[in-house]
């Protein structure tokens, strides 16, 4: 399974608002291999969504090219839309249509008999808990419930491959959780490719075998998500100290550390990366003892993809 | 051909969702009926008044009606597709293979079913107060009122997609159909209009909708007045076509 599934090269959006031109996207090159599930991450505003619905053929280009599923962007667009599925964050029914009948209505305008279509429907509905749903209203289903019957519509003609814009936005943890199960399944189970933009980091990281990081609307890293986290030099050991005054000494202490960086202090914590956060500490307590400094609380954390993001562009994503 | 399939299956999902609207298909029956009720009757003593046009009130009252029917069922469509594009449906639909006109000729399809069901209501209450109208014309001027209200459709779908938003949109759609209204002499004849009201009405297309559908009602089939009003319908709806395709793709320009 080494086929591409996604290739641009250049890819380009470029808005006229009020006669002054503004890049969402400016330029972005990304493969994609039949199989994969892709994490495409970024803040809000970095042209995740563009770049999507410009491969989803949603949005023209203005400039660049790319094959989708097979299928020349440009040249065939209907190819492309043949082969894809779309989940946006908008939805994709009607508060007043009953479930069952929307989604049957979807598969029809894919060329799929109405039979098949409930059939395949019911199966899909079953498989992501929904099986009740079929003669409700689908503004009376809960959010959790109405995204994954959003799934369900663009997963009714079997693509090989699902762009899912946002998915988890709005659910709580329990549901999205339940949420992710389901997409790794559609992958584990099907062979469907993902690709799947976030804007939060344990989303993209959980679930993606590669994860692509735009910013500015620019590709600006690209990799496993382990690869991406090696970037970041280290763990991060956060001291609470229960004197203030004992800060600028303890981070004296901290720095000497092998591999350790140059300590930050704010009021009783002390912040600093060392390579291996666990036996650092032991290590950092107890030249703590010897000085006499009391710490009254530790934290190790493994490096997130947000400390990627801090660590490539300078900014947190949730700024 | 995936155009007609296309149009069908967004034709019924559209129809099926309009009959679960009960209030709105108890609306749309009851008010041509209040017009012919609360109006109408207005209208008796004044069809003997020097300048009203030939023919009794309701021949002339009535294809009025049936014409404000078309403008105003065909005109406030625009709102329902914004309310769609807002839920996502109509993206959901542009990414899938489906022809791009047959997405909004499904819409206007069914704005064309209830327009001509609410048409025949109209005119089935009409024969109550007294309408007389032959079979054949009666069917005529339907098939008319199906063109025209077709035609508004389009335009109103085309202006909501490419507005997306009801403030906008609700101004628009008042400036547009209230001078229409006015000035195609829909409630009172424009023939008791003074000289420069009639030249106005003059180039309104839908005054020689009104003209024709009145012949119609008269029993005049064969006239240039009926022939001058099937091609502004059919020259409207074409427009309008060309519109709604042209604004559902520019939907992914």
């Amino acid at each position: 399974m080494d086929t591409a599934m996604i290739e641009a090269r250049g890819l380009k959006r470029t808005y006229k608002a009020k006669g002054k031109s503004i890049e969402a996207v400016r330029g972005v090159d990304l493969s994609v291999r039949a199989g994969e599930i892709v994490g495409f991450l970024g803040p809000n505003g970095a042209g995740k969504t563009t770049t999507l619905k410009m491969l989803c053929t949603l949005l023209e280009p203005t400039g660049g090219t790319a094959v989708v599923a097979g299928h020349d962007l440009r040249g065939d667009p209907v190819g492309v839309r043949r082969a894809i599925g779309y989940v946006s964050q908008a939805g994709s029914t009607a508060p007043e249509a009953r479930a069952g009948e929307e989604i049957v209505s979807h598969a029809k305008l894919y060329g799929i008999d109405p039979k098949t279509a409930e059939a395949r429907a019911r199966k899909l509905l079953a498989d992501l808990d929904l099986a009740d749903v079929w003669d409700r209203t689908c503004g009376s289903l809960s959010g959790g419930q109405r995204r994954r019957l959003d799934i369900v519509m663009g997963l009714i003609h079997e693509p090989k491959l699902v762009f899912l814009d946002e998915p988890s936005t709005g659910l709580d943890p329990q549901s999205r959780a339940n949420l992710w199960t389901h997409i790794r399944k559609l992958r584990d189970e099907m062979g469907t490719t993902v690709f799947i933009t976030t804007h939060y980091m344990d989303e993209a990281d959980s679930l993606s075998d590669r994860i692509l990081i735009i910013d500015q609307g620019q590709i600006v890293a690209e990799g496993t998500p382990a690869e991406l986290k090696k970037r970041v030099s280290g763990d991060t050991i956060t001291l609470t100290l229960r004197r203030a005054e004992d800060a600028t000494e303890a981070a004296g202490v901290a720095g000497m550390l092998p591999g350790a960086d140059v300590p930050v202090t704010d009021g009783h914590i002390v912040r600093f990366h060392v390579p291996d956060g666990g036996s650092a500490l032991p290590v950092v307590l107890a030249e703590f003892t010897k000085a006499g400094i009391e710490a009254i609380g530790v934290e190790v954390n493994r490096p997130t993809l947000d400390d990627v993001f801090l660590t490539l562009t300078g900014r947190s994503l949730r700024e | 051909m995936t155009f007609f399939s296309d149009t069908w299956t967004v034709f019924t999902r559209a129809m099926r969702l309009s009959l679960r609207q009960p209030m709105w298909v108890a609306i749309g029956v009851l008010q041509p009926i209040l017009y012919l009720t609360l109006f109408g009757p207005l209208l008796v003593p004044l069809a003997n008044a020097p300048g009203f046009p030939p023919g009794d009130a309701w021949t002339v009252f009535v294809p009025g009606l049936l014409v404000q029917l078309g403008i105003f069922g065909g005109a406030f469509v625009g709102f329902g597709i914004i309310a769609e594009w807002r839920s996502g449906v109509i993206d959901r639909e542009l990414v899938s293979p489906a022809s791009r006109v047959a997405l909004i000729t499904g819409r206007v399809l069914r704005d064309v079913v209830v327009l001509v069901v609410q048409a025949i209501i109209l005119i089935v209450c009409a024969l109550f107060f007294g309408l007389r109208v032959p079979v054949g014309a009666a069917v005529l001027g339907i098939i008319m009122i199906g063109l025209l209200g077709a035609a508004f459709s389009y335009f109103s779908y085309s202006a909501g997609l490419a507005m997306k938003s009801e403030d906008a949109f609700a101004p628009l759609v008042n400036m547009v159909s209230l001078p229409i209204l006015l000035l195609s002499g829909i409630l009172l004849p424009m023939s008791l209009a003074p000289q420069w009201l009639q030249l106005l009405s003059d180039v309104n297309p839908f005054k020689h909708i009104v003209n024709a559908v009145r012949a119609l009602f008269r029993g005049e089939v064969g006239t240039f007045e009926v022939g001058l009003g099937l091609v502004l319908a059919l020259v409207l709806i074409a427009l309008g076509a060309w519109a709604g395709k042209r604004v559902f793709e520019l939907q992914t320009k």
